[in-house]
């Protein structure tokens, strides 16, 4: 049991650090050249030398196209057409087709957007180049440039985006689990009924089932931001001390839920499922994958009744923008209303009396 | 005075009534033992007593606390251990005593006495260190009672305490039973072997929630012309369902 509270997170944190990362680089690209000039080969060569493509196949048929598209050896397919040096060259619009794998919309249209910068910066240093050449004044002619920056996470990697929503995810699910089993566990082995005959008081037992349980999570908290923070280098800007009575705050809404599925349930697996039923719905309209602002309106409503959405809020800006109480009061005051009413609610519907 | 006594105290589960209007006294110091078949109501009658089952209509009063309205300062006088009794299998013998001595708060200055007391009488002394876990199912028994024992109840409520238990864990059960009666705690005990019925004062028969007799032992068999308890209570419901079926 201390080995799967303690080392889970842990490992949970290796896996979200190293594999599942959304940044989409090395995207495995076949090439069907056909055209297979000086041209064709440099616009090839800005794909490679970008660190978004790798080259996994070189094409000579057409019909090669649909064979590592479907075998997915490649998630795109760079064709040129005959003809498109030439085109270049006698000022006409060249065209080159991109074939992309739709399956995952998300990374397609990533790779739609990689691709197009990559033209376009082709196109540019076509038109300096040219512009030298010939037209030495058309350098001076204005034109918009778009400088951007980006704030809290510089270097746009989602592992620091990812990372902290973890200890959201991990903090969840232990306090859920644990405390759904707590009252659970003690019917089923037959505790309860002596706890109950004992002059033991509602909220005696729920405080002495919650506290240990919170000091768990915190432990698991501190876990998981010492490797985030000094292994996967995750900036945490914000005080630390805040992060802690977040996380209590926090823990007062899933362990007061826990405490109450394990006081409406009959069985350890009847209160595991009800957890999940609590948990997955709840992670969902978290934001911590989906971005709530794309949600159908109500569903944005709905998320409002979601302790893991303050939370992850409450985490993300703590650890990325350093922000404190004065940014994140409102989020901490909701979750600390919500989980005073859920130990209420707990203590209230944990009646010492059975059925 | 009677330390436990109940009127027309009801329970009903949906259609079913598992305990039907019971009147029962219970002086002090007195062992008076419940028997019926499986299902009859027995542990029913005993969560009502306690304070953990709200009866569906009637009243009881246990130690003078009335079952219902004042089940708190009930619990501070009684001990129930349940069939089956809760122990914590992963803490040790003397964890789990040290637990509902904690729970009931019994001040240290008397806890060390008592405890070497209990475990005295109980022969577990050996075995304090040893996981509750790992206990034989009648060391389990006598260290539930050890720690129903624990904050020296006035009454105690044994809900079959000695089923599947060894004949000389029960004798030492027994044992610890007469003790306490010698210091005028009233015992409540439910069984379904009946020579331990023959151990108690008085014998209550109850089978489908009613309480058909009421008596000592040797006064029910006279009544019904018996040699053993067994036959009298065969004879009795015989007669209650054949009764009913008229």
């Amino acid at each position: 049991m201390k080995m799967i509270i303690f080392v889970s997170p842990v490992v949970q944190i290796l896996i979200f650090g190293y594999a599942a990362t959304m940044d989409i680089t090395n995207i495995p690209m076949a090439v069907y050249d056909v055209d297979n000039t000086k041209e064709s080969r440099e616009v090839t060569r800005d794909f490679t030398y970008s660190k978004y493509f790798k080259i996994t196949k070189y094409l000579s048929e057409e019909k090669e196209v649909q064979h590592v598209i479907d075998h997915g050896r490649a998630l795109c397919v760079l064709k040129f057409d005959r003809g498109f040096s030439q085109n270049l060259v006698g000022n006409r619009t060249a065209h080159i087709q991109l074939v992309v794998d739709g399956t995952d919309s998300n990374a397609a249209q990533i790779i739609v957007g990689y691709s197009n910068q990559i033209i376009l910066d082709y196109n540019n240093r076509a038109l300096q180049d040219r512009a030298h050449v010939y037209l030495t004044r058309l350098n001076i002619v204005p034109y918009v440039d778009l400088r951007d920056r980006h704030w809290f996470n510089e270097n746009l990697i989602s592992r620091n985006y990812y990372l902290p929503g973890v200890i959201v995810l991990i903090v969840s699910i232990m306090s859920l689990l644990l405390s759904a089993m707590a009252i659970v566990r003690e019917k089923e082995i037959g505790t309860m009924e002596q706890l109950m005959v004992s002059p033991l008081k509602p909220i005696e037992l729920i405080i002495g089932k919650v506290v240990p349980f919170g000091i768990i999570a915190l432990v698991q908290v501190i876990l998981i931001t010492v490797v985030g923070n000094l292994w996967f280098n995750v900036p945490l800007r914000g005080s630390i001390p805040l992060l802690f009575i977040s996380t209590l705050i926090y823990l007062m809404t899933t362990l007061g839920a826990g405490l109450l599925i394990s006081t409406i349930c009959a069985t350890q697996q009847e209160a595991m499922m009800s957890v999940f039923l609590f948990y997955f719905p709840a992670t969902l309209l978290s934001g911590f994958a989906y971005p709530i602002a794309n949600m159908p309106v109500i569903i944005q409503y709905l998320t409002l009744l979601n302790p893991m959405r303050y939370y992850l809020t409450i985490i993300r800006a703590i650890f990325l923008k350093g922000v404190g109480v004065a940014v994140l009061w409102d989020e901490m005051t909701v979750l600390f209303i919500m989980g005073a009413f859920m130990i209420f609610m707990s203590a209230k519907r944990f009646r010492k009396t059975i059925g | 005075m009677a330390v436990i006594k109940t009127t027309n105290l009801t329970r009903k589960f949906g259609d079913l009534t598992a305990v039907d209007n019971l009147n029962i006294e219970i002086p002090e110091g007195e062992i008076f033992g419940l028997v019926g078949p499986d299902g009859a109501g027995k542990t029913t009658t005993m969560r009502l007593l306690t304070g953990i089952l709200d009866p569906t209509a009637g009243e009881g009063w246990v130690y003078g606390r009335h079952i219902v309205k004042e089940a708190e300062t009930l619990k501070d006088n009684i001990a129930y251990m349940s069939q089956r009794f809760g122990l914590y299998e992963d803490l040790t013998v003397i964890e789990n005593i040290n637990f509902y001595a904690d729970i009931y708060c019994v001040p240290d200055s008397e806890r060390a006495a008592k405890i070497e007391k209990l475990l005295g009488f109980s022969n577990l002394t050996p075995f304090k260190e040893r996981l509750a876990g790992r206990l034989s199912g009648g060391m389990k028994q006598k260290l539930g009672l050890a720690c129903a024992l624990i904050h020296t109840p006035k009454v105690l409520f044994l809900d079959e305490p000695t089923n599947g238990v060894d004949p000389v864990s029960r004798r030492d059960f027994w044992r610890i039973l007469h003790n306490l009666l010698k210091e005028k705690v009233t015992i409540f005990y439910s069984t379904s072997y009946l020579d331990e019925a023959e151990r108690c004062k008085r014998v209550g028969l109850i089978h489908k929630g009613r309480l058909l007799r009421c008596d000592t032992p040797e006064e029910i068999k006279k009544e019904t012309g018996t040699k053993s308890l067994e036959e009298a209570f065969v004879s009795i419901i015989g007669e209650y369902e054949s009764a009913k079926s008229v």
